[in-house]
């Protein structure tokens, strides 16, 4: 018996050409598609012959209803789009616009946004990691996920007023200053942190059932994954070792020193584990960036209405789920001529396909987890 | 039969259908408190002193929702299927002793009996499957099918070299014969098949596949809501129970306790406590190992069944017939006999947990995320600069 073989049949198929295969929909409403999201799947007994995503039931028209907010209003909508990360996706269109104002954003604010979003890194992360677990059948890592996912947004209650929709960060800076007790809280919780991050990787990662759960299915390779426009995570765990943060940085990114977790199979366990090495160099920025954030103005003040001058511009940023580009055209006026989100999810989710090519119906739940989809952002 | 006769025979199945019906419902109560103790949670709290009437509130809110069927339902099959998954549970506890002298009818096949009854209960989940005319039901009920079924193999051959060590089907002379060593010494082997295939049988984490909630959606309980899904649920935990009562009987020694100084009443009483002490830690187990598992795949739970248990017991019946042969041949060889019966199945068990634990992992190495450091990149990225310019 060589190795691998105990947990894998080969499971002789007979193709009977009058018999029809099974046609499910799984979705809208079907507790693990994380969200509202149709895949109509064609099945032989156990085994998934084809599938075909649907999208759209989550479209609220964000894109469009931007161009008829001021540029303040507009932070809101972005915090809706992918309601598990608010604070990237805030940090995303602020940069959008300051980069078109040519605003210099004071250097206590750019410190205090990356540790935030670092810490929203995590968070979402943690919702992946809890979220997978019941995904693979156990229901354990999910409490645990939370349990870490909660102590970061109380610190974000204290800082920003709310638990998810923060509106926090604005153009130009942030909407307030931290309180003095900022850095000994942030300290706590890395420190919990630490831990309970150690304690969910101990808990699920090295499973032996969750290792022949995960392990070889829904792969995608490098050529694929680029050509497919998948970005983050996933296209990390396939292999290309490329972040926003370093190859194109944005923020204060290059100045930290962190490192880049790359898999090299393209399967859902790499995709898996990529994020949960990624918590910690999460973890590893925010403590440099504690050690150097300076004080000072946390705010640029502007005057009147934001009115970016006329033009267009395009900004990346490295989201929890990839890259989420921001395009923004203004007419000069303090509403938005017109604003595109490159959503990460969205492109992630075109791969699927090539993920779900013979697979059973069982795996087609964890391949969907493990490119860690939000419906609020694919559907915008 | 007297009109006296038939009235106590009701009683006595009306009080036994109570009876497990109160074990299922606070089992209910047991899995949801130690899940969370494992997931560091309080549980229920709110029902009566700690969340002890808990289950007593859920039956009334069971009890009093809308049973819903699908229009599209075969309905004599959608209502009769609770019924034909209940009515094995209950059937098998005629003849389940708790203690010596506390059981309704001694069979002396009782074994058969239990093994025979237990496989009834995939057609109820296959019908509740096919009546509730859902895809995902007719799906969950085919994987019941198949995993009953296959798995029914091993959990009836580590049966059978129970069978063999005590010469008897009959349960209560099984528990007897553990007088001086419970039958997990001398068969580890067995004990682990046996308790894996119930696992299995049950339906439960890691093998709950033909409900799993992530992919099937409840399987075969899809469609069902309110007092028919209670059932459903009642006859799962009444088998919970059943299994680790079965486990208690014949690999824990029961009632028994080598040294069990009383005598009359008090006896009687110690040997119940005992066996519920007994099969609660063997709850507490399979709820254990709810809590920490997940769930394998339909085609990997195959071929654990069916390339590594029904093999194992297949061998496991092997040696032990051979060697309760020799030792009935030869007086000489009959006292060490146990010992190498022991020792002999604990290898086995030892090298099927590495063949798991170590072996198990299809695609070789869990090292495959290496970490790429970011000023690596940027050095990179600048000497690419460097060239293009």
């Amino acid at each position: 018996m060589k190795s691998g073989d105990i947990f894998n049949m080969e499971v002789q198929q007979i193709h009977n050409d009058d018999a029809i295969d099974l046609m499910i929909n799984m979705g809208p409403q079907h507790p693990s598609t994380h969200g509202v999201f149709r895949l109509v799947i064609w099945v032989d007994g156990e085994k998934i012959v084809k599938a075909e995503p649907h999208i759209g039931y989550l479209h609220r028209g964000s894109e469009k209803i931007c161009e008829s907010e001021y540029y303040n209003q507009v932070i809101t909508l972005f915090d809706r789009m992918d309601y598990v990360s608010n604070l990237n996706n805030e940090l995303a269109f602020s940069l959008a616009v300051e980069k078109m104002m040519s605003l210099d954003v004071p250097e206590r604010a750019q410190y205090i946004r990356v540790i935030l979003c670092e810490l929203n890194r995590i968070a979402s992360h943690m919702l992946f990691y809890g979220v997978y677990g019941l995904d693979a059948g156990a229901t354990t890592p999910m409490l645990y996920g939370f349990r870490e996912r909660e102590r970061i947004q109380e610190l974000f209650e204290s800082v920003t007023g709310a638990r998810l929709m923060h509106n926090y960060i604005r153009i130009g800076g942030l909407k307030q200053d931290v309180g003095p007790d900022f850095k000994s809280k942030v300290l706590k919780v890395t420190e919990d942190l630490k831990r309970g991050i150690e304690e969910c990787d101990v808990l699920l990662s090295k499973n032996e059932m969750f290792l022949v759960r995960t392990k070889g299915i829904g792969i995608i390779n490098a050529a694929d994954a680029v050509n497919y426009g998948v970005s983050g995570p996933s296209l990390r765990a396939s292999g290309i070792a490329y972040d926003v943060r370093v190859n194109d940085p944005y923020s204060i990114y290059d100045r930290f020193d962190f490192s880049i977790p790359v898999g090299s199979n393209g399967d859902c366990w790499d995709r898996y584990y990529v994020r949960i090495e990624e918590m910690k160099q999460s973890l590893r920025i925010i403590e440099q960036a504690l050690r150097d954030m300076p004080d000072g103005e946390i705010s640029t003040p502007i005057k009147g209405m934001v009115r970016p001058p006329k033009g267009e511009v395009f900004i990346r940023t490295e989201s929890p789920r990839g890259d989420l580009s921001v395009f923004l055209v203004s007419d000069g006026s303090d509403k938005p001529y017109r604003v595109k989100v490159r959503a990460p999810s969205f492109a992630n989710l075109q791969a699927l396909e090539i993920m779900l090519r013979d697979t059973y119906l069982a795996d087609a739940v964890l391949v969907l987890g493990s490119i860690d989809i939000i419906m609020g952002e694919v559907d915008r | 039969m007297t009109l006296i006769e038939v009235l106590k025979y009701l009683s006595l199945a009306g009080g036994l259908f109570f009876l497990l019906t109160m074990v299922a419902a606070y089992l209910t109560l047991m899995e949801r408190k130690v899940l969370a103790r494992i997931q560091q949670r309080m549980g229920p709290t709110y029902v009566g002193f700690k969340g002890i009437l808990q289950p007593l509130a859920d039956a009334i809110k069971l009890i009093t929702k809308e049973d819903l069927l699908p229009s599209w339902a075969d309905r004599s099959i959608y209502w009769l299927a609770p019924i034909a998954v209940l009515v094995p549970a209950v059937l098998m506890w005629v003849t389940i002793p708790v203690t010596g002298e506390l059981v309704l009818s001694n069979f002396d096949m009782g074994l058969l009996y239990i093994t025979a009854i237990s496989v009834l209960s995939v057609m109820g989940l296959v019908m509740a499957g096919w009546g509730s005319a859902n895809k995902w039901a007719v799906m969950g009920g085919l994987r019941a099918a198949g995993q009953l079924v296959s798995y029914e193999i091993p959990f009836i051959m580590s049966i059978l070299a129970i069978a063999m060590l005590a010469q008897s089907l009959n349960l209560r002379e099984i528990v007897f014969q553990q007088n001086h060593f419970a039958f997990i010494l001398k068969q580890p082997l067995a004990f682990f098949i046996f308790f894996t295939a119930g696992l299995a049988e049950l339906g439960r984490i890691p093998f709950d596949i033909h409900h799993a909630e992530s992919e099937v959606v409840g399987g075969p309980f899809v469609e069902y809501s309110g007092a028919h899904w209670a059932v459903f649920y009642l006859a799962e935990y009444m088998n919970t129970f059943t299994v680790a009562v079965l486990t208690t009987l014949l690999f824990l020694g029961g009632w028994i306790w080598p040294t069990m100084p009383f005598d009359g009443t008090l006896h009687n009483l110690l040997s119940l406590i005992l066996f519920m002490f007994k099969t609660i830690l063997v709850i507490y187990l399979i709820f254990w190992i709810r809590g920490t598992f997940p769930r394998l795949r339909i085609d990997q739970l195959m071929a654990f069944g069916w390339k590594i248990l029904v093999p194992l017991s297949f061998i496991n019946i092997l040696i032990t017939s051979s060697i309760l042969f020799f030792a009935d041949r030869n007086p000489a060889f009959s006292p060490i006999s146990h010992w190498i019966m022991s020792l002999t199945s604990l290898m086995l068990l030892v090298f099927t947990v590495y063949l798991i634990k170590y072996r198990a992992n299809a695609n070789g190495d869990v090292d495959s995320v290496r970490l790429v450091s970011a000023s690596e990149i940027r050095q990179n990225i600048l000497k690419k600069n460097e060239v293009t310019h």
